[in-house]
């Protein structure tokens, strides 16, 4: 058995005469439902309840640049209703927000206002690319757009469309979500916040 | 639209400074020599049966290979109160890629100028800040002429890259 099985088998044991003793003392108590008490105790790591927490609030800043925000927008209204998932509440200062949805063509000159907006974000922060445009430049292979927004940014989901409906973005989203409780607890999502 | 013959009036006027004028249902266009556009914008300003009051818009053209001079400058007019329009075209070579500022005339020249300035490579004498007013400072080149490459990239302004 390596030194690990050991350290989790340890901490379990630990934990069942935590949870024992918390019954006994309950039992001293004569509290009704002791029993019953000690089966809704829930054990878990701390990395996974804070992943949990961030999956589920979700805080978008506001960064409409094309028709892409007018579907950004769109997810947000009641019919397609992002707050389902948490994600609803947009804010208009970076400092408030820890998702930048990337919502449409980023020219030259807009490059380093991305850049700035992106780094006044408080970590944790993930960013997605919306549509075709923020993802590779899109139709517009020319001297002004940038050719993809990861050239200025690390992306985490991107979503294909031109644009992409609500649906897709809010599926783009969920993918994220997925992506963040993953990580979870594990030395990349701790290196976010440190 | 008003009926007046804006072109007759030029031709009058400026009879060897026009090149070549068209008409078509009313829109009508001059082609003039490239020295004289100040001198025939001032008149079309000035004189109370044209009264160009408003430069609409002024850019140019870039006619690489099908043309003897590469450039041509066009500038939009129109009159608010006799509501009639009229284009004046200058060819410029590529050569001599400098043009008369029109600020002295109209104010929204200068912005304009600035702009063909930009991405045509045109300079435009007496202007009183030609600079690049879409494209960074660092940018190279003049994006709208043909021969500007389209896979051309420039450096990205900003900490990375």
């Amino acid at each position: 058995m390596g030194l690990m099985d050991e350290a989790v088998d340890n901490v379990e044991t630990e934990i069942n005469n935590l949870k024992l003793n918390a019954k006994e003392a309950l039992d001293q108590l004569g509290a009704e439902f002791s029993g019953a008490v000690y089966d809704s105790i829930l054990t878990t790591k701390l990395g996974k309840v804070v992943g949990w927490a961030q999956k589920n609030a979700l805080w978008p800043a506001t960064f409409g640049l094309a028709c892409c925000a007018i579907e950004m927008m769109a997810m947000a209204n009641s019919r397609w209703d992002a707050a389902r998932f948490g994600a609803e509440v947009f804010r208009a200062s970076p400092r408030q927000a820890d998702l930048m949805i990337v919502s449409g063509r980023v020219s030259q000159k807009m490059a380093p206002v991305l850049k700035r907006i992106y780094n006044q974000m408080p970590e944790p922060k993930w960013v997605i690319a919306m549509g075709a445009c923020s993802s590779c430049g899109g139709i517009f292979n020319n001297y002004a757009i940038v050719q993809g927004v990861d050239r200025v940014v690390p992306v985490d989901v991107y979503v294909p469309g031109c644009p992409p409906g609500p649906e897709a973005l809010l599926y783009g989203v969920i993918k994220l979500q997925e992506k963040i409780l993953k990580e979870a607890g594990s030395e990349k999502a701790r290196q976010r916040v440190a | 639209m008003s009926d007046t013959n804006i072109i007759q009036k030029i031709k009058d006027r400026f009879g060897d400074a026009v090149l070549e004028d068209h008409n078509f249902r009313g829109d009508q266009t001059v082609t003039l020599q490239k020295e004289k556009i100040v001198e025939v914008t001032r008149f079309i300003k000035d004189e109370p049966s044209l009264d160009m009051d408003y430069l609409m818009d002024l850019t140019a053209v870039d006619y690489m290979d099908r043309k003897p001079q590469r450039f041509e400058v066009v500038y939009h007019f129109y009159s608010s109160t006799l509501n009639h329009r009229v284009r004046l075209k200058i060819p410029v070579s590529e050569e001599d890629c400098l043009v008369d500022t029109l600020d002295s005339l109209y104010k929204s020249a200068n912005w304009f100028e600035r702009e063909v300035w930009d991405l045509y490579g045109i300079k435009f004498k007496g202007h009183p800040n030609m600079k690049r007013i879409l494209l960074y400072e660092e940018f190279k080149g003049h994006p709208l002429r043909k021969d500007y490459p389209i896979n051309k990239r420039q450096p990205l302004i900003g900490p990375m890259n």
